[in-house]
């Protein structure tokens, strides 16, 4: 026995605790490096009035996208949503709150989120309608925004390989925001193609270091690709 | 004749520098790397977190985990590097971009810029291009000069939503290259066989012309 064992079997179990109206933020860029069986598992776990982080919010029947199916999204914030019909049409009758927020400044308000940091300033948005209402100041003769990080009830993250501790690698583009997410979950539970046991991840190699870990499962995933873009 | 996307694109290849990173938008932008001199090397930057994007993949390679910023399967180039969006935004917000080419909507003479919403109609989101613009020293923006109905995209005021504020300087469009400089559009150099009077007829902006403007050679 290890009480550093995050190790869990079923997909109730690693989103056992999820309730109505938590924020969860999610890792992936498009369909890329999405949690997508821990997606499939908040849809079958019929949650409501969830507030959902991430850069997109998948396609029409896939990744984030099946939550919507249900209305089980109360808002998203994201950057950019324009993949999918469905928000379209919820977001358009007013079922669907989104707050949409630059790609850099999501990446950093979970960062900022995960290491404790409660706000930072950036020019980001400043002079746009991302600024307005928010706190601007002057540093060396450039305006910069203030901007509120941002941690979630839960964050769900989809790795390559982890070990039973819960250090995760990530593979190729499917890191994004997954390591960000990892850092500022009260749960944070990731799923991975590989489970080994500690020790024969290279400690160098670690993207996500255990300690942010509650749960890691292994899962099998589709990887549906988006553009499939090919030369001759 | 107005600059096709090809000679547009290879209009800002020409501003490219041995060991220059990169950051080209979608459109026309992505048209540029097609268009990198034989005897320089630059690294692309692809901001879901590819330093150094290679071609597309040959059908076998293709890897659902290997994409780009515009959701394409891609392949890494020697050298390359991959990272977290955070860092891939540290890289851009810092200012370590060398250049940043992208479309837009409207740019007016402050050096704003309008991209990523249109009032009325379906908002997508602004994805990275927010941080790109805050970001970068070194941005071109490409853009159609007038709109289909002849009216003017580069203005004394933007009319849309911004992207972001005073920070632009260099504009190419299908018809010129223009800086902008002291409160106004400065005609650099126009498209082969476009006039200087047909450019001001279609620049609403002040516009300052200089006594030669030479034009741009392919």
């Amino acid at each position: 026995m290890s009480g550093f064992n995050k190790v869990v079997d079923s997909y109730e179990e690693a989103m056992a605790g999820l309730t109505d109206g938590m924020t969860v933020l999610a890792g992936g860029f498009g369909l890329c490096g999405i949690p997508e069986n821990l997606i499939a598992q908040i849809k079958k776990s019929a949650v409501k009035d969830l507030t959902v982080v991430s850069n997109n919010c998948g396609v029409d029947g896939f990744g984030l996208g099946v939550l919507l199916e249900d209305r089980q999204i109360k808002k998203m914030i994201s950057s950019y949503v324009g993949e999918n019909a469905l928000f379209e049409k919820q977001l358009l009758a007013g079922e669907l709150e989104v707050e949409l927020t630059p790609q850099g400044t999501l990446a950093e308000k979970m960062r900022a989120g995960g290491a404790g940091i409660p706000a930072f300033y950036t020019a980001t948005g400043f002079g746009t309608p991302v600024g307005e209402g928010k706190e601007v100041r002057e540093f060396a003769d450039k305006s910069y925004i203030l901007e509120e990080s941002i941690t979630g009830d839960f964050a769900i993250v989809k790795g390559w390989k982890a070990d039973k501790f819960g250090n995760v690698i990530y593979r190729h583009t499917a890191q994004n925001f997954n390591p960000l997410a990892a850092t500022a979950g009260k749960i944070t539970v990731v799923e991975v193609e590989e489970i080994v046991e500690p020790g024969e991840l290279d400690p160098t190699q670690i993207h996500t270091p255990g300690i942010y870990v509650n749960r890691v499962i292994k899962g099998n995933f589709e990887k549906r690709i988006e553009q499939r873009t090919v030369r001759d | 004749m107005a600059m096709s996307r090809e000679q547009i694109a290879t209009r800002v290849a020409r501003e490219l520098k041995d060991g220059y990173y990169v950051n080209l938008g979608i459109g026309i932008p992505t048209l540029v790397a097609n268009y990198v001199p034989d005897d320089i090397e630059v690294m692309l930057q692809s901001e879901n977190g590819l330093l150094g994007m290679g071609p597309f993949p040959t059908d076998s390679e293709v890897d659902a985990d290997m994409i780009n910023a515009g959701k394409q399967t891609v392949t890494a180039a020697t050298g390359a590097s991959i990272f977290s969006s955070a860092e891939s935004f540290a890289m851009i917000r810092g200012g370590h971009v060398d250049l940043t080419v992208l479309g837009a909507f409207e740019v007016d003479v402050m050096g704003n810029i309008a991209s990523w919403m249109i009032p009325g109609k379906l908002i997508k989101g602004m994805g990275g291009a927010m941080d790109l613009v805050a970001g970068a020293d070194n941005i071109i923006v490409t853009m159609t000069h007038a709109s289909k109905h002849g009216e003017s995209k580069l203005l004394d005021r933007c009319s849309l939503p911004l992207t972001g504020a005073g920070c632009i300087n260099k504009v190419l469009t299908d018809l010129a290259y223009l800086e902008i400089k002291d409160q106004a559009f400065i005609l650099k150099e126009r498209a082969p066989g476009v006039s200087v009077d047909e450019i001001v007829a279609k620049t609403a902006g002040k516009l300052i012309v200089p006594d030669h403007v030479p034009e741009i050679e392919f």
